[in-house]
C-alpha cells in the first residue's frame, strides 16, 4: 500500500525513494472550464507559488533546459534572431522563455540588462479558463495551479484570446493548447517545479504562497537598501493575484521587462463574450426557435385559396389573350373572369 | 419580341397552363440553395457547440470536439462561396423598389395574411429582401471575423486584442444569422405552397398571383410574347394579336 505524497514545501527536496500516490486528486479541482457547477472541493490544499527574483537571474537558461527535459518536449532548433532569446518566443514545446531587454536607466544613465523568465502566471482568476469552450480542458486546483488537460482540449485557441499574458500556444500537429503546468505532475508527488530545482542562483524558488511573499518582502527590502527604491513584488491583483510572482527591481515599470503587463486583467471584451450576455443570447435563440415552432403549429397559415387559383388562371388568360374579343372557346375565358372579377 | 425581364430571373416562366404552374427556380439555383442551407445548419449546430457549454454535446454530431473545431471553419468557407453563388443570381431582384415601402408600412396586414390590402409585388417582398441583404451582410462579417479567429490556418493573422473583438463580433453575427435563418424558414413554412419553389422549382399560379403578382404578370406577358412553337392552341390564337399589341402592353 503506497501512501499519499506530502504537499511540496520547497523545490530543493530530493525525490522520495518509495512510490507515492498522487496528492493532487480530482476532488482538489476548484474550477473547470465550460463547467458551471463544480462540486465543492473536499479539502483546501496549501496555496503554492513560484517566486522569480529577476534581480538574481543570470540568464543561464537552466530552467528552460530543465523544463524541456521534465516535460519531454522537443523544441525545434531555430535560427538566431539577433538576440539572446532562444527559441524566438514561447512555443507549444517551450513553456518558459528567458526574455532579455536592454534598458537605459534615465536616473543613472546606466544600461541595465533585464532578464525575465516568461511563462504562465497561474492566475487566481485565469482568463484562459474563462474563455475555454471545452468542458474539462482547463482546470484550477485548490493550490492555485492552472492546468491544461490535453485529452479534453479541442485546439480552438480561445484560451489564447482569454489570457492577459499571451501564454498559451496551440500545437501545430497535436492541435492542443500547451503551457507551463507549474509541474503539476511533480507537485502531485511532493516535488517542486523542475525549473526551480535546476536554477543555480535560487532566482526561482517555490513553496507556499504566503512563504514566497515573505521571502519576496525580504528580497525587496534588500534591493531597496542597495538603491533600488522602486523594488517590489509583482503579484497583479487585476487577475486576483498570481501563483507565479516576480521580484522586480523596478516594480513601478513592469513593462520594461519585455512587456510585462502593468495592470493585467481579463479583457472586458472577453468578459462580455463569456459573461451574462452569452446566456441572454442563448435564451433569445431558444425563444426564437421555440416561439416560431409553436406559432407555426398554432397560428393560421397564409394559404392560397381555391378562389385565388382561379383568379390567377383568369388573369393569365386575360394577359395571354390580351385583346378583349379573343374570348375563344377555352374553359376559363375572359367571360368567366368578367363575372368574377372584383 | 419577348418582353425584357424586369421582375423575373432567367429561367422563370409559366411552366404549365392546366393546372397553372409557374417555374420559380432552376435546378442549379435549387442545388445552390440547398448546399447553402446544409452549410448553414452545420455551422449553426457546430458554432452553437462552441457558443455555450450547455450545447457542447452538439460536437458529438460531428465526431467530437476536435473534429468540430476542424470542420466548422471549412464549412464556413464553403458556405461563403455557396452563398456567393446565390448572391450573384439574386441580388438584382432584391434591390429595393417603391412598393417595398408600402408593403413594410402595412406589416400588420402582412402578418394577418390580408394580402388583398398589399401592393402588387415583383419576385421578392421586402421581408424576403431583408433576409437576403441581412444574410449577405452577416455572412461577410462571419467570414472576415471567422478567418481572424481561425487558429489552425491563420494563428497570427491579427493581434490578440483584435482577435478578442473578432470572436465577439463573430458570436453576435452568428446570433443575428440564426434569427434570420429562423425567420426565413418560418416564413417559407407559414406561407403555404412556398417550399415547392425550392424542391420542385415551381409554385401554383394562385401562389404567384397572391404573393408576387407583378412577377406573375411579367411571366404571363412573356409567355404571350413567345414565338408560337409552344402550346399551339393558346399561342396560335394570340400570335397574330401580338404584332399589333406588343407595344401597347409594355407600359404596365
Ligand atoms: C453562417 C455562418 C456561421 C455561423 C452561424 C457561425 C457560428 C459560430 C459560432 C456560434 C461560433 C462560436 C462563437 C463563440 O464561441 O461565442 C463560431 C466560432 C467559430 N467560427 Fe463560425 N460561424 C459561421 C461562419 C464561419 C465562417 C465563414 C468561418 C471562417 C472561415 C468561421 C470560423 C469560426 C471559427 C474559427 C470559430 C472558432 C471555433 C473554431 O475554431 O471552430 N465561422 N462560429
Ligand atoms: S485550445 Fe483547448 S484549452 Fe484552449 S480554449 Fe480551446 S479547448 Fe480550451
Ligand atoms: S497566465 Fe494565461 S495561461 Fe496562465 S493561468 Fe493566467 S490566463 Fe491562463
Ligand atoms: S514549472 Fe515546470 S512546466 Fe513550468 S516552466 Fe517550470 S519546469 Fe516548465
Amino acid at each position: 500500500m503506497t501512501s499519499l505524497a506530502p504537499e511540496p514545501l520547497t523545490a530543493a527536496s530530493n525525490p522520495p525513494t518509495q512510490p507515492l500516490e498522487s496528492n493532487l486528486l480530482p476532488t482538489d479541482v476548484r474550477r473547470i472550464s465550460a463547467t458551471a457547477h463544480v462540486p465543492p472541493p473536499t479539502r483546501q490544499l496549501t496555496e503554492v507559488a513560484k517566486l522569480i527574483d529577476v534581480s538574481k537571474c543570470i540568464g543561464c537558461k537552466a530552467c528552460q533546459s530543465a523544463c524541456i527535459q521534465w516535460n519531454d518536449t522537443h523544441p525545434e532548433v531555430e535560427e538566431n534572431v539577433g538576440i539572446y532569446e532562444n527559441p524566438h518566443d514561447l512555443t507549444p514545446d517551450m513553456f518558459t522563455l528567458m526574455r532579455f531587454a536592454e534598458w537605459e536607466n534615465p536616473e543613472t544613465n546606466e544600461l541595465e540588462w533585464l532578464i525575465r523568465k516568461d511563462g504562465c502566471m497561474h492566475c487566481e482568476d485565469p482568463g484562459c479558463l474563462k474563455s475555454c469552450p471545452a468542458p474539462g480542458a482547463i482546470v484550477q486546483y485548490t493550490n492555485g495551479v492552472v492546468d491544461f488537460i490535453s485529452e479534453n482540449c479541442i485546439g480552438c485557441g480561445y484560451c489564447v484570446k482569454g489570457c492577459p499574458f499571451d501564454v498559451p500556444r496551440i500545437h501545430k500537429t497535436a492541435h492542443v493548447s500547451k503551457k507551463c503546468t507549474l509541474c503539476s505532475d511533480r507537485i502531485a508527488v511532493g516535488q517542486g517545479p523542475a525549473c526551480a530545482k535546476a536554477c543555480p542562483t535560487q532566482c526561482i524558488t517555490f513553496g507556499p504562497k504566503e512563504e514566497m511573499k515573505a521571502l519576496a518582502a525580504e528580497r525587496v527590502e534588500d534591493l531597496k537598501e542597495r538603491g533600488y527604491d522602486n523594488a517590489g513584488l509583482y503579484d497583479p491583483q487585476g487577475v486576483g493575484g498570481t501563483h507565479v510572482m516576480y521580484v522586480l527591481h523596478h516594480a513601478d515599470k513592469p513593462s520594461i521587462y519585455s512587456g510585462l503587463p502593468v495592470d493585467p486583467r481579463i479583457s472586458p471584451l472577453v468578459e462580455a463574450w463569456k459573461g451574462p450576455a452569452k446566456k441572454l443570447g442563448l435564451m433569445a435563440a431558444g425563444a426564437a426557435f421555440l416561439g416560431s415552432a409553436l406559432h407555426g403549429i398554432f397560428a393560421k397559415p397564409n394559404e392560397v385559396s381555391e378562389h385565388e387559383e382561379e383568379e390567377a388562371e383568369e388573369l393569365y388568360e386575360d394577359i395571354v389573350h390580351e385583346a378583349p374579343e379573343a374570348s375563344g372557346g377555352e374553359a376559363h375565358g375572359p367571360v368567366a373572369s368578367g363575372e368574377e372579377a372584383r | 419580341m419577348t418582353e425584357k425581364r424586369f421582375e423575373s430571373a432567367p429561367g422563370d416562366e409559366i411552366e404549365s397552363e392546366a393546372p397553372l404552374r409557374v417555374f420559380r427556380y432552376r435546378g442549379f439555383t435549387r442545388a445552390n440553395h440547398w448546399l447553402t442551407a446544409a452549410c448553414m445548419i452545420v455551422l449553426l449546430l457546430s458554432g452553437a457547440a462552441f457558443f455555450h457549454p450547455s450545447l457542447f454535446w452538439l460536437t458529438g454530431l460531428f465526431g467530437g470536439g476536435q473534429m468540430t473545431r476542424w470542420l466548422h471553419p471549412l464549412v464556413g468557407v464553403l458556405l461563403f462561396f455557396s452563398f456567393m453563388g446565390l448572391f450573384l443570381q439574386m441580388w438584382r431582384l432584391n434591390l429595393p423598389r417603391r412598393e417595398d415601402v408600402e408593403w413594410s408600412l402595412k406589416i400588420g396586414d402582412v402578418l394577418k395574411g390580408n394580402e388583398e390590402n398589399l401592393p402588387e409585388l415583383g419576385k421578392y417582398n421586402a421581408g424576403q429582401k431583408g433576409v437576403f441583404w441581412g444574410m449577405s451582410g452577416l455572412i461577410m462579417v462571419l467570414i472576415v471575423s471567422g478567418v481572424m479567429i481561425w487558429e489552425q490556418y491563420f494563428p497570427n493573422l491579427v493581434s490578440i486584442p483584435v482577435r478578442r473583438a473578432a470572436v465577439v463580433v463573430h458570436a453576435l453575427a452568428a446570433l443575428g444569422s440564426l434569427f434570420i435563418f429562423i425567420a426565413h424558414v418560418y416564413a417559407a413554412i407559414w406561407t403555404r405552397g412556398t417550399i415547392s419553389a425550392m424542391t420542385r422549382g415551381t409554385v401554383t399560379g394562385g401562389w404567384a398571383f397572391r404573393h408576387h403578382r407583378k412577377w406573375f404578370k411579367e411571366l404571363a406577358r412573356r409567355k404571350r410574347d413567345e414565338p408560337s412553337e409552344g402550346s399551339a392552341e393558346v399561342n396560335g390564337a394570340v400570335g397574330q394579336d401580338l404584332a399589333a399589341q406588343g407595344h401597347a402592353v409594355k407600359p404596365r
